[in-house]
């Protein structure tokens, strides 16, 4: 089984969050970063199945140098190999952009599985897995929990709401978003870390992808990011009491938008 | 606390990604953990194979014997990280093959070596140094235990005492005097002594600190142990025994550094969050000065011991020189631990003063580093000797 990881590096969870002088984003430069955490799943889980089934798995991660760490981490704890997608005009891309970006690689590459995490701590957006399937005209399935293989496809499970599942069935290759906290993430281990240095890291750019970077220009973009304002304010409603309800009741809805 | 980035001279990405591996073991594995285990003076022997699963113990050792070969800075990364844990006790218990193991790879035989390192770099067996006895511990060469020749074996009597992993150890590294002629260094060899050998017995001892480890009294009452256990050559162990200090030295530095780390960070939270008369206490000048007095001690253990780790790790400079300057790095880094560890208890106050903080557990920990592995004084009389004063 051939199966391509997407690994995101995001800033760490204990990060001190400033907002950047423009307003637009959170300050870089305060930042230390990991692997963004449902990805690290998504690992696991294809190594698990390279364990179970024999194959290949390739750690696939976007963006400047310093994502480099993020695929060596990958290749310390058992990845056979990384790719990197690095180009200036790759950088800041919306979620089509990026996903655009990772179907050219993965297409190039071939592949069984494309695995992604669920969302990214960062952004959150959840797309990802999704809209690549949809570029690379693949069956997929999101919030994976498990994942089998069977004659010519695989089965997943996926989580529903209020602690229901769903099993689904489909063929491979396939594309498949991971759900955080479905395995044990194992160590990068001494010997791991010694091992990934003679591992291979290909880099390719949006020339090599043979991406139209003009058509990804982002068609989203941040105004502006606040930290919202705690604020407090007391109103006394005058009248009858009908009146007055009445009154609470316009203010809960147009105002306050309880329901 | 600086969060500069780390030095490149020293370390590389690949060492910061055994930094980040040890972070997140020892805060899964150990350091929610280590209040229960203090109080039950032990921690489980699982922690053996999983310290082992992920390289921390065969860090530095040969592949053929299931290590993995690394350079110093590997070592005081580890130190550094267990440190977090805010336990000298499990650190020195589940380290303890890192004195008890280097005169077996160094000089033992290969049947020894093969026989004994392999299970203890996998986390199966344990291994202790058995060095000091009740009537001495830094005069080594004067040391009473004697191991008399009886054809294929020697007959071992005599007593050790304070040897950590002393109860759960499988083998001993053991110092004894093969030469009962030779009252000095030049009739000390070491030999492996093995946990089930008739006659051997151990009983535990009550400590101030590192409750986590066992630490034991040894008695040899007409141990029979074969010559083959023999590690180097007869009345050669003096040599060898003084060689496995200096590593150990520096690794204590190494722990001392991180637990004085550990103190100013409890300090520093602590003082940015409690709130006297109005402000938090970090606004107030005698906070303050005490918070960057421990940081400039830190800062300046941490430059003396990278620095002194680079030259060791490069044989740059005269041996005795180097010797000279590992002893008064222990000294200069326990102190600095001895430092961080008061100031930090005064800062937190009655809560520095409880049991589960790690200040409390670190204050009464600093003794031990000021004593084993080579008392204050002997490491000054030793750097004056070695500097040829």
């Amino acid at each position: 089984m051939k199966i391509i990881v997407c690994l995101k590096q995001v800033p760490k969870n204990d990060s001190i969050l400033r907002i950047n002088e423009q307003g637009t984003w959170i300050q870089d430069r305060d930042l230390t970063y990991e692997i963004n955490e449902s990805d690290q799943y998504a690992l696991e889980a294809a190594l698990q199945l390279k364990e179970k089934h024999g194959g290949e798995v390739i750690a696939l991660s976007l963006g400047p140098a310093r994502v480099q760490t993020v695929i060596k981490e990958a290749l310390a704890r058992g990845a056979d190999r990384g790719i990197h997608l690095e180009d200036a005009t790759l950088d800041n891309l919306d979620a089509f952009g990026i996903s655009t970006a990772i179907a050219a690689a993965a297409k190039a590459e071939g592949f069984d599985l494309l695995l992604t995490g669920l969302q990214s701590d960062d952004y959150g957006y959840a797309q990802t897995g999704v809209i690549a399937a949809e570029l690379l005209g693949l069956p997929h399935a999101t919030i994976v929990m498990d994942v089998q293989a069977t004659d010519g496809g695989i089965r997943v499970k996926r989580e529903l709401e209020n602690g229901f599942f769903q099993w689904v069935s489909m063929p491979a290759p396939a594309v498949l978003t991971i759900q955080s906290g479905i395995n044990t993430l194992r160590y990068a281990t001494l010997k791991g870390i010694m091992a990934a240095k003679k591992k291979e890291i290909k880099k390719l750019d949006a020339a090599g992808l043979g991406l139209d970077t003009a058509s990804l220009t982002p068609k989203m973009q941040f105004r502006r990011v606040y930290v919202p304002v705690k604020s407090k304010q007391t109103q006394f409603l005058e009248g009858s009491p009908a009146e007055v309800a009445a009154k609470l009741i316009e203010k809960l809805k147009n105002e306050a938008r309880v329901f | 606390m600086l969060t500069t980035p780390p030095n490149p001279n020293y370390y590389t990405p690949e060492h910061e990604q055994f930094r980040q591996t040890m972070r997140t073991f020892v805060a899964r594995e150990i350091a929610p953990f280590v209040n229960e285990w203090d109080e039950a003076e032990e921690f489980p022997r699982a922690l053996y194979r999983k310290a082992a699963a992920i390289g921390l113990l065969g860090l530095g050792y040969p592949e053929t014997y299931g290590g993995t070969p690394a350079d110093v800075f590997y070592s005081l990364i580890a130190s550094d990280e267990l440190a977090r844990a805010g336990s000298g006790g499990v650190l020195a218990s589940l380290l303890s093959h890192s004195i008890a193991a280097p005169p077996i790879l160094h000089a033992g035989s290969a049947e020894l070596k093969a026989r004994v390192l392999p299970a203890v770099l996998a986390g199966e067996k344990i291994a202790a140094l058995a060095i000091t006895e009740p009537s001495g511990g830094s005069d080594v060469a004067s040391l009473k235990t004697t191991a008399r020749r009886q054809g294929d074996f020697y007959l071992v009597n005599g007593e050790k005492t304070f040897i950590t992993s002393g109860l759960r150890a499988d083998f001993f590294t053991v110092a004894v005097r093969t030469n009962p002629d030779d009252k000095s260094a030049g009739g000390v060899s070491l030999l492996l002594i093995e946990r089930d050998t008739p006659g051997f017995t151990r009983t535990p001892l009550k400590k101030m600190g590192w409750w986590a480890s066992d630490t034991a009294h040894l008695y040899f009452e007409q141990c029979r142990v074969p010559v083959n256990n023999l590690i180097g050559e007869e009345n050669q162990g003096f040599r060898l025994i003084m060689r496995n200090f200096n590593s150990e030295r520096l690794g204590m530095a190494a722990g001392a550094c991180g637990f004085a780390n550990v103190c100013l960070e409890d300090a520093l939270n602590w003082a940015r969050t409690r709130h006297t008369f109005g402000q938090p206490l970090i606004e107030r000048q005698v906070i303050r000065h005490k918070l960057v007095d421990m940081t400039m001690k830190i800062e300046a253990t941490r430059s003396l011991l990278e620095d002194l780790a680079w030259r060791v790790e490069h044989r740059l400079g005269d041996p005795g020189l180097l010797v000279a300057q590992t002893c008064m790095l222990k000294n200069f880094a326990t102190q600095t631990m001895q430092f961080c560890a008061d100031q930090a208890v005064q800062i937190l106050g009655g809560m520095g003063y409880m049991r589960g903080e790690r200040v409390e557990r670190i204050y009464r920990e600093v003794k031990v580093n000021m004593i084993g592995g080579g008392a204050e004084e002997i490491m000054k009389d030793l750097a004056a000797r070695q500097l040829k004063w």
